[in-house]
């Protein structure tokens, strides 16, 4: 089988230790927590590093909880929370149910009892012509995210394209997580939205040595959220679109909607917040929602080549997945 | 109602429902190839080639060969001689010597002190090539003869056949319905989940062993011999428990070659284990084929005549390509076909990972070609599907058009379990729109009658040691490679000899300590073994029979074989233990053992290629599925697969279910998700398995298998294969059921969502613009199509 290179494992016990170790190591250095992502990518040569740093087993990384902060409700979810715990949470459930669903269609069985919610959110961008072994990207003559100069997605493209693939990272943005991170540098605070940026290479705000170490979730009974994955098989698969959907409802009124955020992924580097969806006014019927909101999900997504199958194919299920996310939400 | 009267101890284990011996497989305690470690063992890996098609100008391993850890690099120069599984055509090196003809053909080869020494070091061989021009796709292939991959290098082709049979023309030229279509096959691969690994070990005797995931250790054997120039009396081929083969293992692949080569020039065990994306490279799966058909009928649904012209990619190899070749069209003409038939299949070479034997070898594809055609015609001419069929079936104790002798044939109880379980007559074409059923039936072969090299050794034997503690050991040279063969000789065994399953051993796939059996593929293991080891088991019985007749002093007509004893008939009180039939048998005739073998009767029609797809028993398979077509994604879901096999007798039911459902599970797959793609660049698309989409348990359909048994006159205790044969309708009888669901043709495999999604549209609009042309009275120019010309002479 494809063999691991050769590195040195470091197993901090604490966040600061953890926090210390990166600063110290440097570039030189990769976090790995279920080991998903990290371990297949370093057996394909995409990242090489001499020191691998285990957060798996700091405990203040764990846990699910509700937490009260001033008038507001908080759900607070560890970023070592692994993705089955946040699948089977009845509190995730109730409050996030796109952040459910989502971590609930990562991979498989096997790898949402590894994987974690802050893996998850850190996935390395994904493409056709990069998650390759060396053997087949030198054939290729490589790509410009990993040991060459050119697209093989965009010809003649300077800017990388892979695609964002973390299925709980539209479903964060939709319910408009914050996340806590914490570097050398202190801790800050930055809206999911805010996380991710359009370049395939490295597509989050995340600094050297800096941590996702907390996801909050501010529960609004209101708020109803669902998410979509489109993909070949019902399981293993990465995403060939993601989509989810919050709608904000008022009242005991159940057939019309206030507000909603609609968030595509899987299309580029960062994932997209349709633009349409803001346009949705107090009062809209759900089926009017799911129509304007499809029709706008469908002019503003335009999938690429970077990740299988037919792009035209997959454009056109973007407005089918996004009413059909919507209309899960009435009653 | 109570069972008195059966002696129980008369019930057969043939027919029962064990699965002991199997236990091993499912709870991890089988050792597989790889589970094997030697002492001092080192681990290979071979270089690969990174261009499609390419001269080898140089090679250096200096590099490599400074690396700590590495001990040894060879290149093709080492092992300048050709093999190739058809003896007429090999034309492979186990390095290439001076042509790579594919991205990943194996140019050298690693021996370091551990596996990533040995990736690491494969990278460290610096190899100039001087890259030449491709054909990376079968049009290439036919519109560049001058890129030169044939024989010879004159043009790409590596077989040619053309057969007819009666006037085809003139048949459908007199037929009240024609369908043409043109049909295309991607390609597809086995995926075992136990890649190809092999160790070679010289000993100080100058025994050379090769441990291999083969499924044909005696033509290994044959070719380890021939390519090392090492006489055949100095190797052992062992086959341990293969891991999944499906025909992907039946010829001989570097890495063995390599292994052995290498343990020659280092004096210790050298082991190679393919990684996932080496197996696609390995390949030797099903060929993309492009298949134009038409199909003639006459009103009342009688088939006239059968016209293929099919051009199959080949990949950059010979492999079994002769033979897959004919069989392209010779295994069409069971069990409904027309009168008279012509084929013409050219396979060509392309600089692409060889294909070869996937599980329905050859005839997968032409069966889905020609399945769909007959419900074109059946739709044409408002005739049930299955009664179509029925009309046009070929009857048990018959000739086939092409020569192919038949014996026994139940296709008709086949389509009568299908039709039963499934209610097509209350629900075919008459479920909701966006729901449908499909029917399909294929033929296949139990083994054929030829062997791969001329001989007139048999092609299956079995040698049986009798020991006096009441063990009987069986010695086969099949390969058990998990599709359940030394269980099916120990059932036979146990039955002939009265023995429980416990004390009947099986040795297999050794060529040191077995027979010689030809091997697992062309579903001739039952067919053939079971034959050879029944020839055994009888005469044991008969010296059994014999010498306890004599100690009980009746006549050994009167003996009868029971489970644990040997009684007299009508005194069943007075009988003897069969471990002390052994020991008195023992003591009358000296020690006990027998052989037993094989060979088929002389078989096939009177021209050249008639002996290829001779056989001598063939399995019918009708299949109905259900499907529902999600019309806003274009998203094809297999709901259920009725099976039904017709397997001559089910010697251990179990397996032949599992048989039965693995193939249609296999066939379902090929039909939705799989498709082995080779880029224009000559890459592979995706070689791993997130980008080869094989289904996960989530995605298989409800499999119901029904049991059909005709009892063949020659087959053992009437049984013929199961392995293969049950895959063949499941494209067809999924893409027929597609048609009923939304009423759209897809003749391109496999059906995706986007392909399917694209049917439904262009059907829409074309629904549409007809409506517009009828609501216009015909005045108005054809929407999209050219100004009204005066007609054009056709």
């Amino acid at each position: 089988m494809l063999p691991l290179p050769v590195f040195d494992h470091h197993k901090p016990r604490t966040l600061p230790e953890a926090i210390d170790l990166l600063a110290r190591l440097g570039d030189k250095a990769v976090v790995i927590a279920g080991g998903t992502d990290v371990l297949p990518n370093m057996k394909h040569g995409l990242v090489e590093p001499e020191h691998v740093v285990s957060i798996a087993g700091i405990e203040e990384l764990g846990g699910i909880s509700l937490v009260r902060e001033g008038d507001d409700d908080k759900l607070v979810l560890g970023a070592g929370a692994r993705l089955s715990e946040i699948e089977s949470s009845i509190l995730v459930r109730r409050i996030a149910p796109a952040l459910a669903e989502a971590a609930g269609q990562v991979g498989g069985p096997h790898h949402r009892a590894m994987g974690t919610l802050g893996g998850n959110i850190c996935l390395d961008t994904r493409c056709r012509y990069y998650n390759q072994t060396y053997f087949w990207r030198k054939s290729l003559g490589f790509c410009l995210k990993k040991d060459g100069t050119v697209c093989h997605v965009v010809r003649g493209g300077s800017r990388c394209v892979a695609a964002a693939s973390n299925d709980t990272a539209p479903a964060l943005i939709a319910l408009e997580a914050d996340l806590h991170l914490l570097g050398p540098r202190g801790a800050r605070i930055v809206k999911a939205h805010d996380f991710y940026v359009a370049d395939g290479v490295k597509n989050t705000v995340l600094e050297p040595g800096e941590l996702v170490v907390r996801v909050s979730i501010t529960r609004s009974p209101g708020r109803r959220s669902s998410f979509e994955k489109l993909r070949r098989r019902n399981a293993i698969d990465f995403p060939l679109l993601s989509i989810a959907v919050r709608l904000d409802v008022s009242g005991v009124e159940t057939t019309r909607v206030d507000g909603a955020d609609v968030v595509v992924s899987a299309l580029g580097a960062r994932p997209r917040r349709i633009r349409a969806a803001s346009k949705i006014g107090p009062g809209t019927p759900f089926d009017v929602a799911a129509r304007e909101l499809g029709g706008g999900a469908y002019a503003e997504c335009k999938p690429l080549p970077n990740v299988d199958d037919d792009t035209e194919w997959r454009r056109e299920m973007v407005p089918a997945l996004v009413e059909r996310a919507v209309l899960r939400l009435e009653g | 109602m109570t069972d008195t009267g059966k002696p129980s101890g008369l019930r057969g284990l043939v027919g029962s429902r064990t699965r002991t011996l199997l236990a091993p497989r499912v709870t991890g305690q089988v050792r597989y190839t790889d589970d094997i470690h030697l002492p001092r063992m080192l681990w290979g890996r071979i270089v690969r080639s990174p261009h499609p098609h390419a001269r080898i100008v140089r090679i250096d391993a200096t590099r490599a060969l400074a690396k700590p850890g590495v001990i040894a690099v060879i290149t093709g120069k080492d092992m300048p001689e050709r093999f190739g599984i058809i003896p007429w055509t090999p034309d492979e090196y186990p390095l290439a010597l001076d042509h790579a003809r594919f991205i990943g053909d194996a140019v050298a080869a690693v021996a370091a002190t551990d596996e990533r020494i040995a990736h690491e070091a494969a990278e460290l061989v610096d190899v100039e090539y001087e890259v030449l021009p491709a054909a990376t796709d079968l049009q290439t292939a036919i519109d560049k003869p001058e890129i030169g991959l044939g024989k010879g290098g004159k043009d790409n082709v590596s077989k040619e056949v053309d057969l007819a049979f009666g006037d085809v023309d003139a048949a459908l030229a007199g037929s009240d319905v024609v369908t043409e279509g043109d049909y295309y096959y991607e390609g597809s691969a086995h995926v075992p989940i136990e890649t190809h690994c092999a160790i070679g070990n010289l000993d100080k005797n100058g025994l050379l062993t090769v441990w291999s995931t083969t499924q044909v250790p005696h033509y290994l054997h044959r070719e380890l011999s021939r390519v090392l120039r090492v006489p055949p009396t100095r190797i052992r081929v062992i086959q341990p428990p293969v891991g999944g083969a499906f025909g992907g293992k039946s010829e001989p692949f570097s890495l063995e070659f390599c292994a052995a080569k290498l343990a020659m020039i280092t004096g210790r065990p050298v082991k190679f284990l393919y990684t996932r994306e080496e197996e696609f490279y390995a390949h030797r799966g099903r060929h993309p084929m492009q298949i134009h058909m038409k199909v003639g009928a006459k009103r009342d649904g009688k088939l006239t005549g059968v016209d293929a012209r099919t051009f199959i990619d080949g990949g950059a190899y010979s492999s079994f390509g002769l033979v897959t070749t004919y069989y392209s069209g010779q295994l069409l003409t069971l069990p409904a076909f027309a009168d008279t038939y012509r084929f013409r299949s050219t396979r060509l070479f392309t600089n692409k990972p060889p294909c070869g034997p996937k599980r329905g070898h050859g005839s997968v594809q032409p069966r889905f070609a020609f399945e769909v055609s007959l419900d074109k015609i059946s739709r044409a001419l408002g005739i049930d599907p299955i009664e179509l069929r029925r009309k046009n079936l070929v009857p048990p104790n018959t000739t086939t058009l092409n020569g192919l002798r038949v014996t026994s044939n139940g296709i008709e109880q086949c389509l009568d379990a299908v039709a039963k379980a499934s209610d097509w007559k209350e629900r075919w074409g008459k479920l909701p729109k966006g729901r449908g059923l499909g029917v399909a039936t294929s033929a296949y072969i139990s083994g054929t009658n030829y062997a791969i090299y001329p001989n007139a050794m048999p092609q299956s034997a079995v040698q049986l040691k009798v020991d006096r503690s009441g063990v009987v050991t069986v010695f086969s040279g099949q390969s058990e490679i998990g599709q359940g063969c030394d269980l099916m000789l120990a059932v036979l065994v146990a039955d002939e000899l009265g023995l429980d399953l416990g004390s009947v051993r099986v040795v297999s796939g050794d060529t040191d300590l077995t027979p010689v059996d030809l091997g697992a593929y062309s579903s001739r293991g039952t067919f053939m073994n079971g034959n050879a080891c029944l020839m055994a088991a009888r005469e044991i019985k008969s010296k059994l029979v014999a010498a306890v007749a004599e100690k009980l002093d009746v006549d050994p007509r009167n003996v009868l074989v029971t489970r644990g004893a040997l009684v007299v008939v009508h005194d069943p009180a007075r009988g003897v233990s069969v471990t002390e039939a052994i020991q008195l048998a023992e003591a009358k005739f000296g020690t006990l053992g027998a052989v037993g073998h094989y060979n088929t009767p002389k078989l096939g029609g009177d021209y050249r290629g008639g002996t290829i797809g001779a056989s001598p028993a063939y399995s019918f398979t009708a299949h109905v599925a259900e499907v529902s077509v999600d019309s806003r994604s274009g998203f094809v879901r297999v709901e259920k697969i009725w099976v039904a096999h017709d397997c001559g007798k089910a010697l251990c039911p179990v397996i032949v279910e599992g048989q039965m459902e693995g193939s249609a599970y296999m066939g379902a797959a090929e039909a939705l998700l799989e498709e082995h793609v080779i880029g224009p660049d000559g890459l592979h698309k995706g070689p791993n398995l997130l980008d080869y989409r094989i289904p996960t348990s989530l995605d298989v359909p409800d499999l119901h298998a029904l049991i059909v048994e005709s009892e063949d006159q020659e087959g053992p205790l009437g049984a013929k294969e199961s392995g293969e044969g049950p895959l063949h309708p499941s494209i067809p009888a999924i893409a027929n059921a597609i048609f009923d669901a939304v009423g759209v043709r897809i003749d391109r495999l496999p059906f995706s969502p986007a392909r399917v999604l694209a049917a439904l549209r262009k059907k829409q609009a074309d629904e549409q613009a007809a409506s517009i042309d009828s609501s216009l009275g015909g005045f108005a120019p054809r929407r999209g199509a050219a100004p009204p010309n005066p007609p054009a002479a056709e």
